[in-house]
């Protein structure tokens, strides 16, 4: 299914998310978006739908839009929903002959939009069995509306409904594992992907999502560098931490068998990728070091879970 | 050639949708309105229709899929009722600023709490400034023939809104009643085929939809919500006349019972007018000149229509099967003494809240309520202008 990957040719197709709309610089939300769709093949038409959020406001701000595709922007909770509906009405109208085109459908919501007010709604779209791509770039907050907490927000980290004060170090709870909520859906294909190298895992898990039959969901780690507190230059720095620490580990889940995609040589302490980032700068004032023994064997934990996942196959 | 067959409300409107085969149908069960779903789900399932149903999981994605395939550029619909259709209401106001021609089998039932299954119309009123056109039934016929009628109101190039097609829970969409239904062919050919101009799945020309419009470019679109509605009222007069033309059935605004001459007049919506209808022939037989309107179109609302109509009236009840909780009265209460104030109307008015959450109304209610209206005409003094009818001593 998958053609093979030259890095050069993908740079060089057309954008099918035009420049000029207004998302961050070092924003790894149009990051996301750029490398799925390039994985869409040239004369295959699209229809992307986005749940609310910083993405659809930035892209999309009356009367000038930044896609090339058809797309549609329902509401923060709805976009799995809103695409079964298109996907379903594709079904129809070629069914009746008015439509003899090809067609897929690809939807991003960001973390909030994803694992919180829309996982209803995309719960529903991968039960039903919808060929479509949900694809969620994750950073990790609601950062459209100001950097509130989500159940995707890390342990301890800063955010505006979780401020580090003197009574408090950041978030209480761990991140909800979304992918494999969606793995036990039991839909084709699961993946967990973000940036790194040159592009080859992402486009090749888009590649397979888009053009397996039924539903499939990817999961992108999409940092954000004002909730994250980066400089923006350093996003693919950031990935590439997120990887060789474990804390993002690359893996799909194909019709229900789970495979790790990459195991780190030697896997990097978690300070690595938590000291670059503002929202973690808490953690390494003195006396806080338990917090970080505890945020380590967290990843562990999580890491050792995945890797019994994948030797079951 | 008409058809003579005995249905329920709910019958009749999924034997008009199988008729329309629209493309397609999300749908949420709840009650009154569950069986509309099920029976479309069973002529799909016995090749009888075929239009795509997604058996969805809450009535927030039900409207939410509505919206995304009426986009890709299919005829799309749902029904709920009650809580339902709040779960919806966001989508409700995307569906209408979209311009999106959907359409909505609403089979009206209270609101909780406390949770009751029954008929109000809480609802669909609560909804009535969301930007849908809302046609309302007495009975099974109307529901049937309203329903049909639907998308080309819609749908129509000036209009292009959603319409809410309602109906009493349980008094009229589980009461099996006659019915004349119209033959297949003859609504397959009345309804015609959608030709959206604008839609998602075009391969020529894609489409966005759903953006972010700040301050500079948001009124105008409310104007255009606010023009088409406006519209909405020759468009639903015309097909209302292309409609007597195959069933022999009259629509307009509303429908008028022995108002022409009538001192005393009640206003009401939906299947309450039949009881009401009774108490007219009663009282007129004794020499009391009793009159009803029964208003078939909310939305738009036909405010001058209504105040000429009510014109020659003495005293007017105008009743609510809602409360508004704001002090003065229910929502048509508000509506229709705007029509008659905007209209100098010199009509005394009362306005009487009746039959939440399923309370019967019945003959004698209605005559106690001309009764009052008589007192009222006679004195000139209102003591009840806001109140409500038949609650437990």
């Amino acid at each position: 299914m998958a053609t093979k990957y030259n890095f050069k040719e993908e740079m060089n197709k057309p954008e099918r998310l035009a420049p000029g709309h207004r998302m961050c610089a070092g924003c790894g939300g149009t990051i996301a978006v750029r490398a799925v769709l390039r994985a869409l093949h040239e004369g295959d038409k699209a229809v992307i739908g986005n749940a609310t959020g910083c993405l659809e406001v930035s892209s999309f701000m009356y009367p000038y839009t930044a896609w090339e595709d058809s797309y549609i922007h329902n509401a923060f909770e709805n976009a799995g929903a809103t695409l079964s509906g298109v996907e379903t009405a594709y079904h129809v109208l070629r069914k009746k002959g008015k439509l003899n085109e090809t067609f897929k459908f690809i939807t991003f919501g960001g973390d909030g939009g994803t694992y919180d007010i829309g996982l209803q709604s995309l719960s529903g779209a991968m039960e039903r069995g919808h060929d479509l791509v949900y694809v969620c770039y994750d950073n990790g907050a609601y950062m459209n509306t100001g950097v509130q907490r989500s159940s995707a927000t890390p342990k301890y980290a800063d955010t505006t409904t979780t401020p580090v004060g003197s009574q408090s170090a950041g978030k209480l709870q761990g991140r909800k594992d979304l992918a494999a909520i969606i793995a036990a859906h039991n839909v084709p294909y699961v993946a967990q992907t973000t940036f790194i190298g040159n592009f080859k895992d992402i486009h090749t898990k888009s590649e397979t999502a888009i053009y397996t039959p039924g539903p499939a969901f990817l999961n992108v780690l999409a940092p954000c560098p004002r909730g994250w507190g980066y400089e923006a230059s350093d996003i693919m720095t950031i990935c590439k931490l997120a990887v060789e620490t474990c804390y993002w580990p690359l893996f799909e889940v194909i019709d229900g068998k789970w495979i790790l995609n990459y195991e780190p040589k030697k896997k990097l302490p978690i300070e690595d990728f938590l000291r670059n980032q503002t929202r973690f700068k808490h953690l390494f004032k003195p006396g806080n070091e338990a917090l970080i023994q505890q945020f380590q064997e967290e990843v562990d934990r999580r890491w050792e879970d995945l890797q019994f996942h994948c030797s079951r196959n | 050639m008409s058809i003579r067959e005995r249905l329920s409300g709910n019958e009749a409107v999924a034997l008009a949708i199988r008729q329309i085969n629209p493309d397609v149908m999300p749908a949420f069960p709840i009650t009154p309105s569950t069986e509309i779903p099920q029976y479309v789900a069973n002529y799909i399932a016995n090749g009888k229709m075929d239009t795509e149903f997604i058996p969805v999981e809450s009535e927030h994605s039900s409207m939410s899929a509505t919206v995304g395939a009426s986009a890709a550029g299919a005829r799309a619909l749902t029904a709920t009722s009650s809580c339902g259709m709040a779960l919806m209401w966001e989508e409700l106001y995307v569906a209408a600023s979209n311009r999106l021609p959907l359409a909505l089998a609403l089979v009206n039932r209270a609101l909780s709490g406390p949770i009751n299954i029954n008929c109000d119309h809480s609802d669909s009123m609560g909804a009535r400034d969301s930007g849908w056109l809302q046609i309302y039934a007495e009975n099974n016929q109307e529901a049937y023939d309203n329903m049909i009628q639907a998308f080309r109101i819609s749908e129509h190039k000036d209009v292009r809104l959603p319409i809410m097609i309602c109906q009493d829970g349980f008094i009229t969409s589980h009461a099996v009643e006659n019915i004349e239904l119209l033959e297949d062919d003859v609504v397959k050919k009345f309804v015609g085929d959608y030709e959206p101009e604008n839609y998602l799945l075009n391969p020529e020309q894609p489409m966005a939809l759903g953006p972010y419009a700040v301050s500079n470019y948001y009124m105008e679109t409310k104007m255009g919500q606010r023009t088409a509605m406006n519209n909405a009222r020759q468009v639903i007069l015309d097909v209302a006349k292309e409609f007597e033309a195959i069933s022999g059935r009259k629509y307009g605004f509303f429908e008028e019972y022995r108002l022409e001459d009538a001192d005393y007049a009640v206003l009401i919506i939906g299947s309450a007018a039949g009881t009401c209808k009774d108490a007219i022939d009663a009282l007129r037989s004794k020499g009391i000149k009793a009159g009803l309107l029964k208003l078939r179109v909310f939305r738009p609302f036909p405010a001058k229509e209504i105040a000429a109509a009510l014109s020659h009236c003495k005293a007017a009840a105008i009743m609510d099967r809602s409360d508004s909780f704001n002090g003065n009265g229910g929502p048509l209460g508000a509506e229709v003494s705007q029509a008659l104030y905007n209209a100098h109307s010199s009509v005394l008015t009362v306005n009487y809240i009746y039959g939440l959450g399923g309370r019967d109304i019945r003959v004698e209610d209605f005559i106690d309520i001309y009764s009052r209206l008589q007192t009222i005409a006679e004195t000139g003094t209102i003591t009840d202008q806001y109140d409500y009818i038949g609650l437990r001593k």
